[in-house]
């Protein structure tokens, strides 16, 4: 194929061989031919990377506009948080994105909108309220007891049909990234997942959702110029949770559907919880990891010990949970969970990239690790190189009695 | 049983390092393999062919070379694979990506179910499983770490969840997401890897798999990534030294108003 027929082109009149674009590739698909750039097209994906970076306009995109949808962009409004429900209990992360979604419905000049789907959760409504919510769109019916994939995407595909929010906001959660998924593909929309920054283009008024991608080593900031609503997934622990205020009050919407909204194909059996995990990982605060330092399943019990005292959870990298010391629920890392807390600290984890992937966005990193030249002492917030089993001991001796537990 | 399984070659991780200089990803030089989720789904579905019977359709959409990754699949027991490949499908977002493979999915026609790893490494999306299931307008269960049984056209499953684990009865045909978990891949045979070396991998474009052209690529891509920037560089902290009892006394001290 040659240059003509692909959406990208270098206009070589104007390309002046300065190779900024060659650089700013996070595919390796350009590179500098006679002193012009050229495109590896098996290579680019079209991101539009290089068309910013470059400094004389040389790099051309062509996209057909109006694509898809003739819509009334006017007809759209509001910022709505799906708020995620376990047994009744809404989950913290709806919460920070109900703090992270007040900011943009105030820049937007809109409402803040909450929608709750469960079963005799009505009393969450004033939760909801006096988190900023100014409308609660609900559906509470025995058929919504549990989440499951059909009807919880017919019913929030229902109401954004009906009362067509700007832009909906759900939690990465193992449940919201199945349900937002189904959904965005239902209404035709644009779905941007693990946001860990949102903001409005002031000018044209379009959601920027920055988000991690090859495991946090490159950013991208994406818009969904020409559909609705704009949809984006956020990660734990990302944004700041919305205030308490009772004094706040808002107003109910409720709905009730026919009974082949709530069909289901999948027939929940059961839900069995772990006991291990008195602390969800995603959600929480501090989390004590263990790796192949540890040594052996029996030791583990030292990171319970400092996690208890901490109110934290247990972590693990991948060596610890391939040698069977600890179920794979408990990884972090690229092919296990992605955490973000408060803090995290790491023992006896050398710092693998794939393990760093997964926890690096953490606020503080504590590294024990008796190798001086472990790579997670050049990630880590403060550093002690030590054996784990006299560090890890002292430290909980000492936490709990500063923090008097 | 037909079963169809959703790959996506990605850069090695292992092997990206970043430039301290520039703090960008080197790339060059970084071999491209199986999206390490997508090994756990080639395995089960391999592992249900040889339980039950049929064969397994390994599917992937990207750029030519990524016939080396579908024939990596045939040598772990895959038995056919199909890549989607045309300049069209670039630029294509997770919308477009899912639309693209449903319709090479209903091409296939016959089929039990579609098995897909639970995410790409190198998007993170977890979004396409999800997509195709709804494009198909088939059930899906997402993140699953064990298939229990199977019963005539009904599957037990078991997901993962964050504070445990969902047991899940499904119908096919449909769709399965799947996590590390679930089994531990094989290696290639060498009877496999005979058999890579010979497969004919079948190549679709655009127009063999009847896609609407407003669907694809660039142009049926609702999102569009308008900067890309690497993030500032942690900076590496300190080291906290000497005896045990007094740097723990230390780091306490640091880190005691975020425990509070």
């Amino acid at each position: 194929m040659d240059q003509g027929e692909s959406r990208i082109k270098i206009i070589r009149d104007k390309c002046t061989g300065c190779a900024i674009c060659v650089k700013a590739c996070p595919f390796n698909a350009l590179s500098m031919k006679d002193k012009k750039a050229v495109i590896d097209y098996d290579k680019c994906t079209i991101c539009g990377g290089c068309q910013e970076a470059c400094r004389f306009n040389a790099i051309e995109i062509k996209r057909v506009a109006g694509t898809r949808n003739e819509i009334d962009f006017s007809s759209y409004k509001d910022v709505w948080v799906f708020c995620e429900q376990k047994k009744g209990i809404i989950q913290t992360v709806s919460y920070e994105l109900l703090g992270e979604g007040k900011k943009l419905a105030e820049k937007l000049n809109s409402r803040l909108c909450a929608v709750l789907l469960g079963n005799e959760v009505r009393d969450k409504v004033d939760v909801l309220y006096a988190r900023g919510a100014e409308v609660v769109y609900m559906a509470d019916t025995p058929k919504l007891k549990h989440y499951q994939d059909e009807p919880y995407t017919n019913v929030l595909v229902k109401l954004i049909n009906e009362f067509k929010p700007e832009i909906v906001l759900c939690g990465a959660t193992t449940i919201g990234r199945s349900l937002i998924s189904r959904v965005a593909v239902r209404i035709n929309a644009g779905l941007t997942a693990d946001c860990t920054g949102l903001d409005i283009d002031n000018e044209k008024k379009l959601l920027l959702q920055t988000r991690p991608a090859f495991g946090g080593n490159i950013m991208a900031t994406i818009i969904t110029p020409e559909h609705r609503p704009q949809m984006a997934t956020v990660r734990h622990k990302v944004m700041k949770e919305a205030k308490v205020d009772g004094s706040l009050k808002g107003s109910l919407v409720e709905r009730h559907y026919e009974d082949d909204v709530f069909i289901s194909r999948t027939r929940l059996l059961d839900i069995v919880e772990e006991i291990e995990e008195t602390v969800n990982l995603a959600e929480a605060d501090i989390i004590v990891s263990g790796g192949r330092g540890v040594g052996g399943p029996e030791n583990f019990d030292l990171i319970r010990n400092l996690a208890k005292v901490l109110n934290g959870a247990v972590g693990a990298s991948r060596s610890a949970v391939d040698a069977d010391w600890i179920p794979y629920s408990h990884q972090v890392g690229q092919t296990g969970k992605t955490v973000c807390p408060k803090i995290y600290i790491a023992c006896g984890i050398s710092g693998q990239i794939q393990h760093l992937i997964g926890m690096q966005s953490s606020k503080i990193i504590i590294a024990v690790n008796k190798d001086p030249d472990a790579p997670i002492f050049k990630i880590a917030t403060y550093g002690i190189v030590g054996d784990l089993f006299q560090v890890v001991p002292a430290l909980t001796k000492k936490f709990q009695e500063v923090l008097k537990r | 049983m037909n079963i169809i399984v959703c790959i996506k070659q990605v850069p090695n991780t292992t092997e990206v390092r970043i430039n301290p200089e520039t703090n960008t990803l080197i790339r060059d030089g970084v071999e491209s393999v199986i999206n390490p989720f997508d090994t756990y789904a080639i395995e089960e579905g391999v592992r249900l062919k040889e339980k039950f019977g049929g064969k397994v359709t390994v599917v992937s959409m990207g750029p030519p070379q990524a016939e080396t990754a579908l024939r990596e699949a045939i040598s772990l027991g895959c038995d056919e694979a199909i890549l989607l490949t045309d300049r069209r499908f670039a630029g294509s977002d997770t919308w477009a990506t899912s639309y693209t493979l449903s319709q090479a999915i209903r091409k296939i026609n016959a089929f039990d179910v579609v098995i897909c790893g639970k995410q790409a490494s190198d998007g993170d999306t977890a979004q396409v499983g999800p997509g195709i299931s709804t494009h198909l307008d088939i059930p899906q269960v997402t993140y699953v770490k064990k298939i229990e049984r199977i019963d005539g056209n009904i599957a037990k499953v078991e997901r993962l969840m964050e504070e445990g684990y969902e047991i899940i009865e499904i119908g096919f045909p449909c769709l399965l997401t799947v996590v590390k978990e679930i089994n531990e891949p094989r290696l290639p045979s060498l009877r496999g890897k005979m058999k890579a070396k010979k497969a004919q991998i079948k190549k679709w474009n655009a127009d063999d798999v009847a896609c609407n052209i407003r669907g694809i690529g660039l142009d049926g891509s609702p999102t569009r990534v308008v900067k890309i920037f690497t993030p500032p560089a942690r900076e590496s902290g300190r080291i906290l030294e000497g005896e045990i009892p007094e740097v723990c006394d230390r780091l306490v001290d640091y880190v005691k108003d975020e425990v509070i």
